[in-house]
């Protein structure tokens, strides 16, 4: 039990984590929990989805399919998180000073929701078509363990939506003053590091081939299969055996990110942050 | 889009260095990997060929190897291995890491 329990756990700590920084990301703005929950839901849709072609992903485009397809999804998910950084870096503090105007909230912020939402949903799709591939083969090699494997599985499940929560409520308790900086920052990590973890997908599939040499091996302290190590992978995109490339697209989408965010920022306040620091 | 896919595809296939490396067969089979150690040259990419003959799915997962793959019951996937320094490499089923796993021996 505890076997499956660690297993299906491991899978969703990343949306979970995902999750909870974006429902942390998108609090106040207006729709946001529906489009949230709809983006989970059309993740645990689309998972399901793709667990059941698993052998036609697996198949297709000359059988890296199933790379082509995380790979894409993930980028996806990265432009998307960049997007909503830049957005945010030049519409943010008219977000802010409007807050008691809901009309225009509404306005401004329904459309970065909408990005989040499909962050959200590319998270639970990938973590959870493995979990549904796992589940079916317990279900499918059904023997007198099973209903205690399930269990665990559902245990595993339901600590990851615990997840959610501690990092939800981790981070509204952040004053609202500090909360959009923050988050603006674990945004670009959390983009870096998918970027990142796609080129993984398009180096096994043999179409990326340079810089393909481990740039460094630090599994012996933190290994990313651990559960701290899963957390980091996650939040800051640590690896613990990178490729030289890896390291060099994480540079380039964080260091690209923060200086797209900051291109993008009206002048005035720039000056007044600036000033500030 | 729908170009695109098919450029890659065609691409995927055409590449040449796919040919000419060394290629590696593992088999899953009661959820235990036949070679359980195989060995490969060192300093040379590979192309590893996983074939699953269990009637679930599984993923085929290697950290030192970085690869992730879910291989479908009854399927066979390739994969891209970078060129390995000479050294033992684990590898395993994420579905059932306890039982199931194997070794690349690099020289």
């Amino acid at each position: 039990m505890l076997g499956a329990l660690i297993i299906v756990f491991r899978e969703v700590i990343e949306a979970g984590l995902i999750v909870g920084i974006m429902l942390a990301v998108t609090r106040g703005l207006k729709g946001s929990r529906s489009m949230i929950a709809l983006g989970v839901a059309a993740g645990v849709a689309g998972a399901s989805l793709v667990a059941a072609f698993a052998g036609v992903i697996a198949g297709a485009l000359a059988g890296v399919g199933q790379e082509i397809f995380n790979a894409g999804i993930l980028f996806l998910a990265v432009a998307m998180l960049t997007w909503h950084n830049i957005w945010m870096a030049s519409h943010g503090r008219e977000i802010a000073t409007q807050m008691k105007n809901v009309g225009a909230q509404v306005k401004a912020g329904s459309r970065t929701v909408a990005a989040l939402g499909v962050v959200v949903a590319v998270a639970v799709m990938r973590e959870g078509s493995e979990v549904a591939l796992f589940l079916y083969g317990l279900v499918a090699s059904a023997n007198s363990t099973t209903p205690e494997l399930l269990e665990g599985s559902a245990i595993g499940l339901a600590l990851g939506a615990g997840v959610t929560l501690l990092t939800y409520f981790g981070l509204v308790t952040i004053p609202t003053k500090w909360l959009f900086r923050v988050t603006t920052v674990l945004i670009g990590f959390l983009a870096a590091g998918l970027a990142a973890q796609a080129v993984v997908f398009l180096q096994q599939a043999g179409l990326v081939e340079a810089l393909s040499q481990t740039a460094w091996d630090t599994s012996a302290w933190l290994s990313d299969r651990s559960l701290i190590g899963r957390v980091f992978h996650t939040l800051i995109g640590y690896s613990d055996q990178p490729s030289q490339m890896q390291v060099a697209v994480y540079a380039v989408v964080l260091v690209g990110g923060f200086a797209l965010s900051r291109a993008f920022a009206p002048a005035p306040p720039r000056v007044r942050v600036a000033a500030a620091e | 889009m729908r170009k695109i896919l098919v450029l890659v595809a065609a691409l995927a296939s055409a590449s040449p260095a796919f040919a000419d490396d060394s290629s590696l067969q593992l088999t899953l089979k009661d959820h235990k990997f036949s070679a359980a150690e195989t060995s490969a040259p060192a300093g040379k990419p590979l192309t590893l060929m996983v074939t699953n003959q269990d009637s679930t799915p599984a993923e085929f997962e290697s950290k030192a190897l970085r690869v992730e793959k879910i291989v479908p019951a009854g399927g066979t996937v390739t994969l891209r291995v970078h060129a390995l320094a000479p050294g033992r490499y684990q590898f395993f089923d994420d579905y059932h890491e306890d039982t199931t796993s194997g070794f690349l021996i690099v020289k």
